[in-house]
Parts: C-alpha cells; sequence; structure tokens
C-alpha cells in the first residue's frame, strides 16, 4: 500500500510544479543555471563512458564473430544499432542517474533539513515550482542532447578501436552502420531519452523534497533517488521497447 | 492584527496543542516560551501556515488564515517576515542575493533601487562589506542578521522569530535581542519570538505568553512574570539557583 501513498504524493507535487511562477525571470535564470549543472557538468562522464562503451561493444562483437562466413561490416551495423537503440539512452541514463540525481536529490534535501525550503514557502513563493520544474526542464532539455553526443561518440569509439586494432577499418564499420541506420531508431532512442529524463529529475526531486531528520536521512533519500530512477527507467525501458517496437 | 482562537493540533493522535488562544500585541514584541516539546514552535510553524490545525483559527487582521487557499496565503505571506533557528540561508547565494531574494522574486524595481533597499537593510542590522560573502563563510551571529535583514527587506508587518538566539554566545545574543526591539519599533512590525531564553524574555519581551505540555499556561508581562503565583512557570523562568536568588531579592525591595 505504501507505494500507493509514494505515487500519489509524487504526483501532487508534480501538480504544484505547472502553478504560475510569480516571477518569469527568476525562473528563467534559474533553468540556465540547471542547464549547465546537469548537461555542461555531465558531459566529462558522458564522453568518457560513450567512447568506451562503442570500443568494448566493437571488441566483443568482433570476438563473437567466429564464423567467416559473416561480413565483418556487420560489426558496424550492430555497435551502431546497439549504441542508437540501447547503450547511448539507456546506459547514460543509469549514469546519469547516480550523477544527477544524487545532486538533486541531496541539493533539495539538504534544502529542507535546514528550513531553506520552509524560507521560500513563508516568502510566499511556491517552492515546488521553483526548486524542481527548472530541475525537470533542464533534464529534459539538457540529457537527450547529452545521449545524442553518447550514441556519436560511442560509434566513433567503435570506429576509432576498430580500425586501431585492425577488427574492420573504418570504411567497413561506417558501410555496416549506413546498411543497418533506420530513422526510426533515431526517433525511438530520443523518445527514451526524454522520458529517462524526466524520471531521473522528477523522482530525485520527489526523494529530496520530502526529506526528513539530518543529514543521514538526507545521505538515504539521495542513495533511493538513485536506486528508485535506475529501477523506473529500465521499467520504462522495457515498456517502451514493448510499445513502439 | 494577529489572534489565535482555539488552536488545536495532534500528531499520529497525540495532542500537542489543546485549545490555545492567544491576541497578539500589535507592534510590540510577543515572546512565546516554553520549554522543549512543549509545542511552541508547532504553534508558531501553523501560525505561518508551514502546518494545518486541526481545528480554531488564526486570524490576521480578521481574515481566517486557517481556511484561505495557497494563492490567498501567498499573499499574507508576503506581509510576513522570518528569522529561522538556523537561519535558514540559501547556501547557493552570497549575502546580499540572499536579501536580494525576496525583492526580485516579488518587487518589479530597478535592479538599482533594489540593491539600495538591500544595503540599507544590511547596514541596518550591522552588516557592511559582508554583501559578497557565502553563508559558510561568515559566523553564526552574522547569519543570524542577514536572516533578519531577509525578513524585513519587503517591509513586513509581521516578524516571526524561531528561537534567534540559539547557538550563540551571550553578548551575541544580547545584539540580536537589541536588534529585534529596534526593528519592532522603528518599523512599527508586531513581532512575534519563540523562545526558552529567559535573558531575552526579560530584555525584549512586551507580551509573554507560556506554553505548558500543549495549554497556554500563563500570559502577561514582563514584570508580572517576576511575581506570578504559577508555580509552573516558576519553574519554568527560575531554574537556575542564581534567578531564584534573584527573584527573592526582588521581592524583598
Amino acid at each position: 500500500m505504501r507505494i500507493f501513498f509514494h505515487f500519489g504524493r509524487y504526483l501532487l507535487l508534480l501538480r504544484q510544479l505547472f502553478k504560475k511562477p510569480e516571477n518569469y525571470q527568476m525562473y528563467r535564470q534559474e533553468l540556465f543555471r540547471q542547464m549547465v549543472a546537469i548537461g555542461i557538468n555531465s558531459l566529462g562522464i558522458v564522453m568518457i563512458i560513450s567512447v568506451f562503451m562503442g570500443a568494448v561493444t566493437t571488441v566483443q562483437t568482433a570476438y563473437q564473430l567466429v564464423s567467416g562466413l559473416v561480413s565483418r561490416t556487420i560489426i558496424g551495423a550492430i555497435v551502431s544499432d546497439s549504441s542508437i537503440l540501447e547503450l547511448g539512452p539507456t546506459i547514460t541514463s543509469l549514469v546519469l542517474a547516480g550523477k544527477i540525481g544524487s545532486s538533486i536529490s541531496s541539493e533539495i534535501g539538504t534544502m529542507r533539513v535546514t528550513e531553506q525550503i520552509d524560507a521560500l514557502e513563508i516568502m510566499g513563493v511556491n517552492a515546488p515550482g521553483y526548486l524542481i520544474s527548472p530541475k525537470i526542464l533542464a533534464a529534459i532539455i539538457t540529457i537527450p542532447m547529452l545521449i545524442v553526443l553518447a550514441i556519436s561518440l560511442s560509434i566513433g569509439g567503435g570506429i576509432f578501436v576498430g580500425d586501431l586494432t585492425g577488427i574492420l577499418s573504418a570504411q567497413q564499420f561506417i558501410e555496416g552502420a549506413r546498411s543497418s541506420f533506420l530513422p526510426f531508431n533515431v526517433f525511438f532512442s530520443l523518445t527514451k531519452a526524454f522520458t529517462f529524463a524526466f524520471i531521473i529529475s522528477s523522482v530525485s526531486a520527489y526523494q529530496g523534497y520530502y526529506t526528513t531528520g539530518g543529514s543521514l536521512e538526507v545521505g538515504q533519500a539521495s542513495t533511493r533517488a538513485v536506486v528508485y530512477s535506475c529501477i523506473l527507467i529500465l521499467l520504462s525501458d522495457y515498456l517502451l521497447a514493448q510499445l513502439l517496437l | 492584527m494577529i489572534e489565535i482562537k482555539n488552536i488545536r493540533k495532534a500528531f499520529s493522535g497525540r495532542p500537542v496543542l489543546n485549545d490555545i488562544s492567544i491576541n497578539l500585541l500589535p507592534g510590540k514584541v510577543n515572546m512565546i516560551i516554553g520549554a522543549s516539546g512543549s509545542g511552541k514552535s508547532v504553534l508558531m510553524k501553523l501560525m505561518v501556515g508551514l502546518q494545518q490545525p486541526d481545528g480554531g483559527q488564526i486570524l490576521y487582521d480578521g481574515a481566517d488564515f486557517v481556511q484561505m487557499n495557497r494563492q490567498e496565503k501567498s499573499e499574507v505571506r508576503r506581509e510576513i517576515g522570518m528569522l529561522f533557528q538556523n537561519s535558514a540561508l540559501f547556501d547557493s547565494l552570497t549575502v546580499e542575493e540572499n536579501v536580494l531574494f525576496p525583492l526580485k522574486m516579488f518587487n518589479p524595481q530597478s535592479k538599482a533601487e533594489n540593491l539600495k533597499r538591500v544595503n540599507f537593510c544590511l547596514e541596518r542590522v550591522g552588516l557592511t562589506n559582508t554583501n559578497h560573502l557565502f553563508p559558510a563563510e561568515i559566523s553564526g551571529g552574522m547569519k543570524k542578521r542577514v536572516g533578519i535583514a531577509r525578513a524585513i527587506v519587503l517591509n513586513p508587518k509581521y516578524l516571526f522569530c524561531d528561537e534567534p538566539n540559539s547557538g550563540l554566545d551571550p553578548l551575541t545574543s544580547i545584539l540580536i535581542d537589541e536588534l529585534i526591539r529596534e526593528i519592532t519599533t522603528e518599523f512599527n512590525i508586531t513581532t512575534i519570538v519563540n523562545s526558552h531564553d529567559m535573558n531575552s524574555v526579560m530584555e525584549i519581551g512586551d507580551k509573554i505568553v507560556y506554553i505548558y505540555k500543549g495549554n497556554k499556561e500563563w500570559e502577561g508581562d514582563k514584570k508580572d512574570i517576576l511575581f506570578t503565583d504559577n508555580e509552573r512557570l516558576n519553574q519554568f523562568v527560575f531554574a537556575t539557583n542564581f534567578l531564584k536568588q534573584f527573584r527573592e531579592k526582588s521581592r524583598n525591595l
């Protein structure tokens, strides 16, 4: 029954995000600040994991393709399709759930336990609107961009390592990737990206917003934010695959 | 003017406030005192709308705050300034940005005018050359001053102070008390202070309300408190031997 309580409270919190802002300029400033925190500050980690994701997938796919009857270009097709459909959006989102989710949850949770959210409420500010909606919006704008970058770098990593190790040439890789490319896959990938961005930001904000206690509880809320975000990402990944593919 | 009528509050069936009624003095310092766990913090949270009472009325100039919708409550809250126990300054903002925040949010004045007001408030609480420091870079007493500056920046009608002296040394406590007293008089604010610091009570309290286990046990002014026959209040106020001796000497005068 507890899950229904949390789901109901989560929906009520989301409803508060759609109230008219007290001052659009302040909300816009906060949105840009969050876009930097969520988007720009995650560039490094996204770039590193993406390159290695593509590189490792290339090596492992080649390792499993022992038959000489199968063209090497198939490696390019597998790596690029995997990057677009699954590795780019899902793995990147799982990593971002750890980085951004814990950051959002601990920031809001600390504000809660140090009465900063109460201070906002007493000023007459819609605290969920001011604190949470710019974060969700920033995540929805920047995370799909990060995922597009991740997909590109993953394919780039695959090309680089394939060429470097002699598994297949860059030309073979690109030929394989182009032969299997479907524009719908990009649409599917971006659908996942928007969904995961919303899950990471809203679930983490919910965990932080209802933190009670002290620093120990802030840490626990942060952990819950990451765990629940990851579970919901995987669940929605499956549901979207069932619905759209 | 704030009137509290028959306020009740319970948590998980356990009563915390029982039928409390208080008329607060406008333009004066009203002290709510009581031991830890007596319900005074809950009463203050109910008064500013951070919690909802189970019954009763909280009247701001005759309008029942409890029955107001969110928008109406926001309007009333813009007339309220609050100093929190731990100051509740925004960590990511500088001293100047903290005080500027309510102005930027609600006051459509030019940036120069807003900054002028911020500097006036900071100077009023005795803070200069601290505008660009972050809360983590200033002392506890300075944080309280910034909290007061932020609370008064929108010219509130009501100032709520939750344990303003907690965690401060005696000298800084006196300075904060003096500041609260001066601001109350100077800007004609109705101030409500929640405290168990008897020095503060005797120094700045115009009206004193004693809460005991969720009930209003006593109310009066600071002259009455020295000579009250209320045993529970006496035990609370004259808890130390020093104060007991002080009371005996006062009675013998």
